[in-house]
């Protein structure tokens, strides 16, 4: 599904990523780990098409295509999907009004028929629960007022409602408790199936507690210096990134 | 800026450039100002005695006075003698059916959703004899008159109504009131008059009928809506369309009176011709919009401004009657080389009177965005409440936001409330709508359109839906 090969990556002309090496199958969960500073969330917004950072070397296919020539909304209208960092707010517009101006976007790239609001509203009904989230955020203005642990549920119901192919969550788990932690593992894994992956970047081992990687990859200084199974997290839990240096 | 913002921009221009050039029929004065003139319109008009009188006492008034400095706007000195103050308008149709208008002009009335036969009337095309809108407006006109609500020209009103225009006509804007209200005072063309009586409620919004009798309106406008006590009334201005007129200069005023316990609410679109990618052209829209509020009455201004090269202009409300409200609710957006200085006063005389001002003001391009307000509460008003808010939104990095608010209070009971702030529209915001899958340009009109939800929500809700289109339209290549 995603193949990335020797990527170099910057930002105002300092190099972040120096040579990425990463292969993401279907129906696959990937854990990205590494210290502050690392090139996690670098990664995560590249994927995403962020325009900031500069690609200075290095290619990524996505689904046979070249990933680095698609503008963002194309690359989410072929189903990347990107639960940020930092959510962000966006006045006077509702939420609920928001995700389906975003879902319709997407099914017209696809060819398919935009959903009336009454359609729509049936989906989101189905949809909410998965993430416990208040009903009453669904008219608000989009993450406005929300609370920390509200933002990171609405990305993750905004997830589901989007149905993405490739998931790239970015330190989703900063700033949750242990019950709001909980909720949105539950929501990440009930999405998963064979057909999509994920890929879940944190700084953390707690969130992998609830949502199991087939693969951690360790990024250090702009390269995955160790990729292993599940149980590397655990090995990073409890010595720290010093003995990788 | 990308090629794909020049062709939109290009496209933009396009819009402008065919369609409201209508041939008039000579029937004109030369060019120029002076007496003789103003008695030639009144003749013209057959207007009683005592509005000549009015007109000459207003235009010796204008001689002596000097146009406004103040206003935060730029441009050439006008002369007033190149001006042309009378011409029968004589309109012959440009085109004989719509195909041979400028598709992208059509494709403009299409996005805004207007319908076919007001198009043909935007567009200049010959109409038939039977055209729904106009026998839909006869049928409104029939309606009105059952309640005993008059709609009808001004000019019309002054030959059938004499005695109630002479009652209202410059008792809220004297015709010596500042520079352009003594110009218009002196030779307006023509204009709205409204008046409902006693206890009644306008059963539809003053507006389709309006909108096909909007052409001939010419650049003074002279507007005045008298509610008698206990009344309500809602009327629109203007038109979505983009709308382009050989006047330069426009010098509207509108007078609102809401008698004891009337309600009056006053809507504007303004789409007016806002000049060229140098800003050269456009209309220079010079307004003076009051109303007087009796008591328990009510007057609201919501105006959405996105047209004009100039914007000059404060609708405001005397709150003279105790328990009186007056409310403005604004969105002025400029773009490219626009400039607008536009707020509201509210003045504050009777007891306990309320007033409430929501502003959003949006920057484009190399435009100029000023609010200006002015919230007075007299010795008079004990109680009075004022609720300010003005908030700008800045796009790109040419453009300029400024807030000019005045605040006089001289009753110690008096509560006045002012709030401003500043954005911009963040990089973050837009790449988090493009990661969700809206283009650029959906997701500036989106974050845009929710920035003045505050303000379209007060619209009717046909304008509304209009006014956002017409929003989206106006930011089109604006962000590259």
């Amino acid at each position: 599904m995603l193949q990335i090969k020797d990527l170099h990556a910057s930002i105002e002309g300092k190099e972040i990523l120096k040579g990425i090496d990463l292969e993401v199958k279907k129906g696959e969960v990937h854990a990205i780990m590494g210290p502050n500073g690392s090139g996690k969330s670098t990664l995560a917004n590249i994927l995403a098409g962020r325009e900031e950072y500069e690609v200075t070397s290095g290619s990524i296919n996505y689904l046979g295509e070249d990933l680095l020539e698609l503008d963002p909304e194309e690359r989410a209208h072929k189903g990347i999907f990107l639960a940020f960092q930092y959510p962000v707010e966006i006045p006077g517009v509702s939420n609920v009004y928001f995700l389906r101006t975003a879902l319709n976007e997407v099914r017209k790239s696809q060819g398919l028929e935009e959903l009336d609001a009454a359609q729509f509203l049936k989906l989101v009904r189905r949809k909410i629960d998965l993430v416990e989230l208040d009903k009453s955020l669904l008219n608000r203005a989009v993450n406005e007022g929300f609370s920390g642990g509200e933002k990171k549920r609405n990305e993750i119901f905004q997830m589901a409602v989007l149905e993405p192919k490739l998931a790239i969550l970015d330190e989703t788990d900063s700033g949750l408790d242990i019950d709001a932690l909980r909720i949105v593992a539950n929501g990440v894994n009930s999405l998963k199936s064979k057909d999509n992956a994920t890929i879940v970047v944190t700084h953390y081992q707690r969130l992998l507690d609830y949502i199991v990687p087939d693969v951690v990859h360790v990024l250090f200084k702009g390269k995955i210096v160790k990729s292993g199974g599940k149980e590397l997290a655990l090995e990073l839990e409890s010595k720290g990134y010093d003995w990788l240096k | 800026m990308s090629t794909e913002a020049e062709q939109l921009e290009s496209l933009a221009q396009q819009e402008y450039k065919y369609g409201f050039v209508t041939d008039i029929e000579a029937d004109a004065l030369p060019p120029g100002l002076n007496e003789d003139v103003i008695r030639i319109i009144s003749q013209k008009k057959k207007e009683p005695a005592f509005m000549l009188e009015w007109r000459l006492k207003a235009y010796r008034r204008w001689l002596k006075m000097e146009e406004p400095k103040w206003p935060k706007v730029e441009y050439p000195e006008i002369n007033f003698q190149d001006i042309i103050y009378y011409s029968a308008p004589k309109n012959t149709p440009k085109y004989n059916s719509l195909d041979e208008v400028d598709p992208q002009l059509l494709e403009t009335y299409n996005k805004l959703g207007i319908p076919l036969e007001e198009q043909k009337m935007l567009a200049g095309v010959a109409v038939d004899a039977v055209f729904d809108s106009v026998s839909v407006a006869t049928t409104f006109k029939e309606k009105l008159s059952e309640m005993g609500v008059i709609f009808c020209p001004i000019s019309e009103a002054l030959q059938e109504y004499p005695d109630l225009v002479k009652k209202y006509l410059g008792s809220v804007v004297p015709a010596t009131d500042n520079f352009y209200a003594a110009l218009n005072s002196a030779v307006f063309s023509d204009g709205s008059f409204v008046y409902v009586p006693k206890g009644v409620r306008c059963p539809m919004e003053l507006s389709t009928y309006f909108r096909i009798n909007a052409q001939n309106t010419g650049q003074f406008e002279r507007t005045l809506i008298v509610a008698d006590e206990g009344s309500y009334v809602s009327y629109l201005e203007g038109c979505t369309a983009p709308q382009r007129d050989e006047n330069q200069l426009h010098a509207a005023v509108v007078e609102l009176v809401a008698l004891k316990g009337a309600e009056i609410k006053y809507s504007t679109v303004q789409n007016w011709y806002p000049g060229d990618d140098e800003g050269k052209g456009g209309i220079y829209n010079f307004v003076t919009k009051r109303g007087i509020a009796h008591e328990n009455a009510k007057i609201s201004w919501t105006q959405v401004e996105t047209g004009s090269a100039i914007t000059w202009k404060y609708p405001s409300v005397i709150l003279k009657g105790d328990n009186s409200i007056g409310e403005f609710y604004s969105v002025a957006m400029t773009n490219k080389f626009q400039q607008a200085d536009t707020g509201t006063k509210m003045i504050h005389i009777g007891k306990n009177t309320r007033s409430n001002i929501v502003s959003k003001g949006i920057s484009a391009g190399r435009s100029n965005n000023s609010y200006r307000g002015l919230v007075k509460v007299m010795k008079s008003a004990e109680n009075a409440r004022n609720f300010s808010q003005c908030d700008s939104l800045l796009i790109g990095d040419k453009c300029g936001a400024h807030t000019f608010p005045y605040i006089e209070v001289n009753n110690t009971t008096g509560r006045v409330e002012h709030e401003a702030t500043t954005s911009k529209i963040g990089e973050d915001q837009i790449f988090y709508c493009n990661q969700r899958g809206l283009d650029t340009e959906q997701a500036v009109s989106l974050i845009v359109n929710g920035y003045c939800k505050e303000v379209f929500r007060e619209l009717p809700m046909e304008f509304a839906v209009e006014a956002q289109k017409l929003l989206s339209i106006s930011l089109e290549g604006s962000v590259g």
